[in-house]
């Protein structure tokens, strides 16, 4: 056992359990003191867990996070990116609540939120700390529109962590496009769980811009139940962080429901992000689509994971799994790993991937009618990610993502 | 305008242009016509400047300046057009953003004000209504899904919309029917006059009966072997190229 991985991971596990030892008004919890000792006993991930075999959290181990303090700073520039999203708004600095900055929903409250026993790391250190956090909530029946979540992270010299804990439940027939964004500035580390319900015939669109900063961690979970007929339509574009994992685990548990885990990672540098879903079929004739693209220059890592579960009882199963990656430079790289784990008979599940750079004879085809090349290879990458991006309905969050996406790729293409 | 000297170039390692002199004057059409394989995609290809050819030998000026020293798209900014034998699908890029983006890129290099949306727009219907084309080719992404006929009407609606210099036409005829001939014959002949030239490859005489050329040029095995006046295709369509090939031998 001569590796050093697990002492490192030691070290940061330590140092948020003394985080959490400090806070009395967290230990009063009962329950996240269990998800304290639980992951005192588990320890954070290291990539000796299959689970996390592609992705290190060793960049966090050396960082002193604290937890974050009230500030002043109401991250006008930050939301000035996501000005073109009208509608009302739910503004968090640093995980905490701004009722300055936010125009608050209707069907919406905010503060310390329930909640439930969680099992894995990522989420247990959410529950120790999450003291605050969006509560939506359509009645049945109700288009609950559009509501914009806007998570702002804002670090000056020392390093904080947050860990907001937002619920999401969408009553019989609702209808709600949850519009979710995360946009800082400094290092921290954004720790968000999503709970989210999908109640019979109710459709939920998640649309999520995590153009977290540059230095940022961004490690989230989504943990979703849909109903049957429901809908949880989701499309999650990843620009920022330094590192990144998006966790989403869909149970499909009523008949004819549907999940759509749709994202792209657009990274360079050094960046790695990281998309893992986990969808339960858990209920007949239900379906999930997944569709991922990456687009990595630099030396930055993108990996896919997706495992899609199919229970006994779920004959009539259609899952759907791509993951397409565009490398733009030789030293990027795309990891892989679709898991399929079938009980039942009468299903039918599909994965691929896709590997490749842009193709030579498009790109002399658009410069031999005049467009220089950098423009050329930017209309090439928009084109292949077209297919993520033009069936988002919502056309202000639309035009916010492909606006982020202009401003990416000029930040790699000086 | 066009001045191709002892022009020697391959492909990995592989020599298929063999010295090819070529004069193309301002203001003319010629034709070159050749047996499958004489190399006449090479030139075109070695003309607009695509990746992967090894020049060897010989020169080619443009207007005097040094073609094979610029990048493909300043070739187009200068007004060179190729009309791809076989033209390049770009699923997920639409064909009017394609259009504009083109234009508008060859319109800054010239230093000549962009064109809106709207003018734009306007200019491209009217293109469009010309050559006979379905209304919808704007909407749909570059060359996806299109017949063989559309994605060569689809070359020649870029050629019209891009105004060039010189035009490359490399067998835009190849599986057109006699209707959707002569449309793409009367949308290079719209832009026939002293600012334009053009380089017509083409297997067949037939399309030459619409766009009369000035001169008739024979790439034989990386050479031109014959130059003549329009006759010239009339000889090759009544004796084939075997004819003609056997005689400079
Ligand atoms: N990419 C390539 N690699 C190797 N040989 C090639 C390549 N492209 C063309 N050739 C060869 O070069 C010769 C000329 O081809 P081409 O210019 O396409 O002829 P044409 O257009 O007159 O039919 C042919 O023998 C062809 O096989
Ligand atoms: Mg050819």
């Amino acid at each position: 056992m001569s590796a050093s991985p697990p002492n490192a991971m030691q070290l940061a596990t330590t140092g948020f359990l003394a985080r959490f030892e400090g806070n009395s008004g967290l230990r009063a919890n009962p329950v996240r003191r269990r998800a304290a000792e639980t992951l005192r006993h588990v320890g954070l991930p290291t990539q000796r867990e299959e689970a996390w075999h592609f992705t290190s959290l060793r960049p966090l181990a050396g960082i002193a996070f604290q937890g974050a303090h009230a500030v002043h700073d109401h991250g006008h520039d930050l939301l000035a990116r996501v000005a073109g999203i009208g509608g009302p708004r739910i503004v968090f600095v640093n995980g905490r609540h701004d009722t300055a900055a936010s125009e608050m929903p209707d069907f919406t409250t905010v503060g310390e939120p329930a909640l439930d026993e969680t099992e894995d790391a990522v989420s247990l250190l959410n529950t120790m700390f999450a003291d605050d956090g969006a509560h939506i909530e359509i009645p049945p029946g109700v288009d609950g529109e559009t509501i914009l979540l806007a998570s702002l992270g804002v670090a000056g010299a020392e390093p904080v962590a947050f860990h907001p804990r937002h619920r999401v439940r969408l009553h019989p027939g609702a209808r709600l496009t949850l519009i979710d964004v995360s946009l800082g500035r400094g290092t921290y580390l954004n720790n968000p769980v999503f709970d989210i319900e999908v109640a019979e015939g109710a459709m939920l669109t998640h649309l999520r811009l995590q153009d977290d900063a540059t230095d940022a961690f961004h490690l989230s979970s989504v943990r979703a139940t849909i109903a049957s007929r429901g809908t949880y339509d989701s499309f999650a574009l990843t620009l920022g962080a330094r590192l990144a994992r998006m966790e989403v685990h869909a149970r499909l548990a009523g008949v004819h429901g549907a999940a759509h885990l749709n994202a792209a990672q657009l990274l360079g540098g050094i960046q790695h992000a990281d998309f893992t879903t986990v969808v339960a079929h858990d209920a007949p004739s239900c379906a999930s689509r997944q569709t991922v693209k990456n687009v990595l220059t630099g030396k930055s890592r993108g990996v896919f994971q997706g495992r899609i579960e199919v229970a006994r009882a779920a004959q009539k199963t259609d899952g759907y799994q791509m993951n397409q990656a565009l490398l733009l430079s030789p030293d990027a790289e795309i990891d892989s790993k679709p898991q399929l784990q079938i009980y039942a008979d009468d299903v039918k599940c599909s994965h691929g991937a896709t590997v490749g750079e842009l193709d030579a004879d498009q790109l002399f085809y658009l410069r031999s009618r005049g467009i220089a090349e950098p423009a050329a290879r930017a209309i090439l990458v928009r084109a292949f990610l077209a297919e993520a991006l033009d069936p988002i309905a919502h056309e202000d969050t639309r035009a916010v993502m492909e606006h982020a996406i202009d401003a990416w790729w000029k930040g790699h293409n000086p | 305008m066009l001045e191709i000297t002892n022009l020697r170039a391959g492909i990995e390692g592989k020599e298929i242009l063999k010295g090819v002199d070529l004069v193309v004057p301002q203001g003319e059409v010629h034709a070159i016509m050749g047996p499958n394989g004489s190399g006449k995609s090479t030139l075109s290809y070695v003309l607009s400047g695509r990746e992967g050819y090894e020049v060897t030998d010989g020169s080619v000026t443009f207007d005097g300046h040094d073609l094979l020293d610029m990048e493909p798209e300043q070739r187009a900014a200068a007004g060179l057009f190729l009309a791809f034998q076989y033209p390049v699908e770009l699923p997920g890029v639409g064909n009017a953003n394609f259009l504009r983006t083109a234009l508008n890129s060859i319109r800054r290099a010239r230093g000549e004000a962009e064109l809106d949306a709207v003018a734009f727009l306007k200019m491209a219907r009217t293109e469009i209504k010309r050559l006979a084309m379905a209304d919808d080719m704007l909407k749909r992404n570059v060359n996806v899904g299109f017949s063989g006929g559309e994605k060569k009407r689809n070359e020649v609606l870029q050629m019209a919309i891009l105004r060039p210099r010189l035009a490359i036409l490399d067998e835009t005829d190849s599986g057109l029917d006699i209707d959707a001939l002569k449309i793409v014959a009367d949308g290079v002949n719209a832009l026939r006059g002293p600012e334009f030239s053009a380089l017509i490859i083409t297997h067949y005489q037939r399309l030459l009966d619409h766009i009369v050329p000035d001169r008739v040029h024979v790439l034989s095995a990386g050479r031109i072997i014959r130059s003549g006046g329009p006759e010239l295709a009339h000889e090759l369509e009544a004796h084939g190229y075997a004819g003609v090939v056997n005689e400079a031998a």
